[in-house]
């Protein structure tokens, strides 16, 4: 164990925004491995460099992913961090906790670990940070008999995530809570034992102002929506006109269809439903008065990702709208054909985003069964390079029969 | 034997009484002061959320210390946000101005609703990370101490401020959508070790693994090579290969990139353009990249029009007023030379000077 002063650290305990060093310090006093921890970061802040090497291969027992193995680069000096491997564990949907629950978290990882943790990581698992190879399975039984289980890594599904949906916000379109768990629960084997291209991401956003950034960090985002009209109770409108609220210029004039109409005599509100594209503007800044339709589902849309390898992708919808109720049959289909195409023809380390780019789109959709609508396209093609299928073109044996 | 494929916990069990009650019958909120929000149901029934900013890595005394503030003052529950913030959820008014107090008193910052900069969505670094150019707890906590008074205020911006760190260009932040991304970048080709490359590598696998194709087999060295000029220091081959170092203290350094949102709010969902190609490594505080973010900020709160995120700020001046209003120059790197970049080329001759 390696005690010693820490001045740029303790650089970063001065300030309002809390500390994560100052935390870390308090675990060091419990755990040695925080003491060789902090003193390897010091010497990263030093030396501008990181002092992991590549992680091997660890896990528990049955699985293929979940644990992440993470060696110190100068084990002699920092022995106990010599092994000091990250557990991810699934988080319940929506990062709701009891804190019987969360108590119990913390005294099994005070048992079996460095006490560090992530809440959350990135892709929303708690990230156990620390412990030695001895210890996973342990670590795992403990959390598995507390009700626990590991998210995913590798080539594999990861955990998916939810915004807090119907569980706290009006504007959920549907139960994101619901099916996060449900989709969790149905592809256990996918996360668990990666056999995949590559990673894969699913996240539940309820309405399009997409609190999980699904659109931008996930594979399948699934994006909350509405069919029919918005919703307009237009004695709370008033309210809002007689508070001052500047309806014509901050709603009107905002709505990026012109879609509404504000009557400033009768201190009414109309939407042109047909011109309306929900985007949530007139909702998030009249929430009392407008809400969602009521005809509510999902639009799907595929392959966001960040920027490895060929630059960072927004996703793209392939279905607008799907209405989401229990048992998901119908998503619970689509993923599969989705699944099997990607699995078929993706490269090594090539994302589904990716492979449809390859591949082509039209190649995508013929091959999951999905009818080509304009909700698809910001604008059609602009060159004539099109591909014809066999059955669309006339062969010549054909024609002179 | 411990049982496989569990899966997570039941959400339902972690949901609060009033939750459970009120599930999917929310009607609206309100914003009561930074960081306390209010959700009425059709029911009536009132929910309390305090939003409170954390490091999002913590030790076990943190944790237990938010586990008895919610004991005390919320039943038992909480819960934690998309973006590393803590929200104590709290049934009974009377116990919203005791906890507020409390939490003032214990320093813990109150805030990012509305028109507030939110905690930033971060990575591991030097703190656990293998490919790092730069650490991420370290710079969150200098610009957020930098940025403090945005995140306990919701009036002093023009609208949400949402900013991501990712320590190297695998992004695991998944910064590429932020309105200010801080992103760690190399800058130097790997170097290659030959004596090791064919002990701990697959050769075909390392050159699939190269984006630019940049990297060769090198049959007499039983190694690989690297054309120097077509490597964008990715660090893609690295992941594959530990023989192939990307990691560089004299040259790694912090990129800034400005303008993205996830939304779908009035525009749409859009990418983070590049403002600062490059910003030096000065651990322990990062002087050069929080006086660039605030510069960012300030420029465009003073600038932009209630309402305007960062993005559409930018799309209403045009990005040469940005570059003059915020004084960064612009540089040969600031233009797209990588598969997408025709896009980006201007195709009319309307430009603003
Ligand atoms: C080998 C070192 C790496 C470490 C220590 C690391 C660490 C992490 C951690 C802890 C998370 C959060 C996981 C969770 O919440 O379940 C994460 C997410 C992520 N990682 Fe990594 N990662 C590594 C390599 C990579 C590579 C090679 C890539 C890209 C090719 C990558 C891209 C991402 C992305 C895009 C996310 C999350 C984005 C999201 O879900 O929003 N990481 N990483
Ligand atoms: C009922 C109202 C809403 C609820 C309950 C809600 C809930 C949340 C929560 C809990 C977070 C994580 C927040 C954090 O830690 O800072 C979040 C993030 C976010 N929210 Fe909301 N939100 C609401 C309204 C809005 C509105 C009005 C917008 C857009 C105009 C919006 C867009 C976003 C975005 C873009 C993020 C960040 C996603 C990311 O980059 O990680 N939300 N929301
Ligand atoms: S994505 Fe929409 S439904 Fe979900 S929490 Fe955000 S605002 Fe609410
Ligand atoms: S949701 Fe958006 S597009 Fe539709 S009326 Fe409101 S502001 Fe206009
Ligand atoms: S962004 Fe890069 S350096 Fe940072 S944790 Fe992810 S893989 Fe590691
Ligand atoms: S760093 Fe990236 S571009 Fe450079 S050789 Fe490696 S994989 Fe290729």
């Amino acid at each position: 164990m390696t005690e010693r002063k820490t001045p740029m650290l303790d650089e970063l305990e001065k300030g309002p925004w809390p500390s994560f060093v100052t935390d870390l310090k308090r675990a060091a006093e419990k755990n040695d491995s925080v003491k060789d921890l902090i003193a390897q970061l010091e010497q990263s802040y030093e030396e501008k460099k990181g002092h992991w090497k590549h992680g091997g291969i660890v896990g528990v027992r049955g699985y293929g992913a979940g644990v992440i193995g993470r060696y110190s680069d100068e084990p002699e000096k920092y022995p106990n961090i010599a092994e000091f491997h990250t557990l991810r564990i699934n988080s319940p949907a929506g990062w709701f906790y009891d804190t019987k629950t969360l108590r119990n978290v913390c005294d099994m990882w005070e048992e079996h670990g460095s006490g560090l943790l992530n809440l959350h990581g990135t892709t929303g698992d708690i990230i156990l940070l620390g412990t030695k190879t001895n210890e996973l399975q342990p670590t795992f039984d403990a959390f598995s008999d507390a009700g626990f289980d590991l998210g995913g890594s590798g080539s594999g599904l990861r955990s998916p995530s939810a915004c807090c949906g119907p569980a706290r916000c009006e504007w959920a379109c549907y139960d994101t809570l619901d099916v996060c768990d449900n989709l969790t629960h149905e592809y256990q084997d996918e996360m668990h034992r990666p056999m995949w291209p590559y990673k894969f991401k699913f996240k539940f956003s309820g309405c399009p102002n997409d609190c999980v950034a699904s659109i931008a960090r996930s594979d399948l985002s699934v994006i909350g929506t509405w069919r029919d009209t918005l919703r307009i109770n237009q004695e709370e409108i008033k309210n809002y006109a007689n508070s001052g609220m500047d309806i014509q210029g901050r709603v009107c004039e905002k709505c990026p269809t012109k879609a509404l109409t504000f009557n400033s005599e009768t201190k009414e509100l109309f939407v042109k439903a047909e011109d309306c594209t929900r985007c949530m503007h007139c909702i998030n800044v009249l929430p009392k008065a407008v809400r969602p339709g009521k005809e509510k589902g999902a639009t799907l849309m595929i392959g966001g990702k960040s920027t490895i390898l060929r630059s960072a992708f927004l996703s793209w919808v392939i279905v607008p709208f799907m209405p989401l109720e229990a048992p998901y049959t119908e998503l619970k289909d689509l993923i599969a054909r989705i699944w099997e195409w990607w699995d078929e023809h993706g490269k090594t380390r090539e994302r589904i985003g990716e492979l449809i780019y390859r591949l082509g789109m039209g190649n995508f959709l013929r091959a999951v069964d999905l009818p080509p609508v304009p909700q698809m396209v910001k604008e059609p093609r602009a060159n004539p390079y099109i591909f014809w299928q066999a059955d669309e073109v006339i062969k010549a044996d054909e024609a002179t029969k | 034997m411990s049982r496989t494929d569990l899966g997570p916990p039941d959400y339902k069990e972690m949901l609060p009484p009033v939750i459970k009650e009120n599930y999917g019958q929310w009607l609206y909120h309100e914003y009561l002061k930074p960081g306390v929000m209010k959700h009425v149901s059709e029911k009536g029934d009132a929910l309390y959320t305090i939003r409170i900013g954390s490091p999002r890595l913590v030790g076990l005394d943190t944790v237990r210390e938010l586990c008895d503030l919610a004991d005390k003052y919320c039943d038992g529950y909480l819960r934690f946000t998309s973006r590393h913030n803590v929200e104590l959820l709290v049934s009974n008014e009377a116990n919203v101005d005791p906890l507020l107090a409390e939490l003032k008193q214990k320093g813990m910052p109150v805030g990012g609703t509305g028109n507030s900069i939110s905690n930033i969505v971060h990575t591991q670094g030097w703190i656990h990370c293998h490919t790092p150019a730069t650490d991420a707890s370290g710079i969150v906590k200098a610009v957020m101490d930098d940025l403090y008074d945005y995140f306990t205020h919701d009036d002093l911006l023009p609208a949400r401020l949402r900013v991501a760190m990712a320590c190297c260009l695998n992004m695991c932040g998944a910064v590429h959508c932020s309105d200010i991304a801080i992103l760690g970048i190399h800058r130097t080709p790997p170097r290659i070790d030959h004596t090791k490359v064919s002990k701990v590598c697959e050769i075909p696998t390392v050159i699939a693994s190269c984006p630019t194709a940049a990297i060769k087999p090198d049959p007499k060295n039983k190694s690989v090579k690297v054309t120097e000029e077509k490597c964008m220091y990715c660090g893609n081959c690295y992941t594959m290969c530990p023989a192939m170092e990307i990691m560089d203290p004299l040259n790694d350094g912090i990129a800034i990139l400005v303008g993205g949102k996830v939304s779908n709010s009035r525009t749409a969902p859009g990418f983070s353009r590049l403002a600062i190609p490059f910003l030096p490594n000065n651990a322990p505080r990062w002087p050069e990249v929080t006086e660039a973010v605030r510069n960012i900020v300030e420029t465009w709160a003073k600038d932009a029009k209630k309402g305007e995120r960062m993005g559409e700020w930018i799309s209403r001046i045009g990005w040469e007023r940005f570059f003059d209003r915020t004084g960064i120059p612009f540089t040969d790197k600031h233009i797209d030379d990588y598969i997408f970049s025709i896009p980006t080329f201007r195709t009319t001759t309307n430009f603003k000077w």
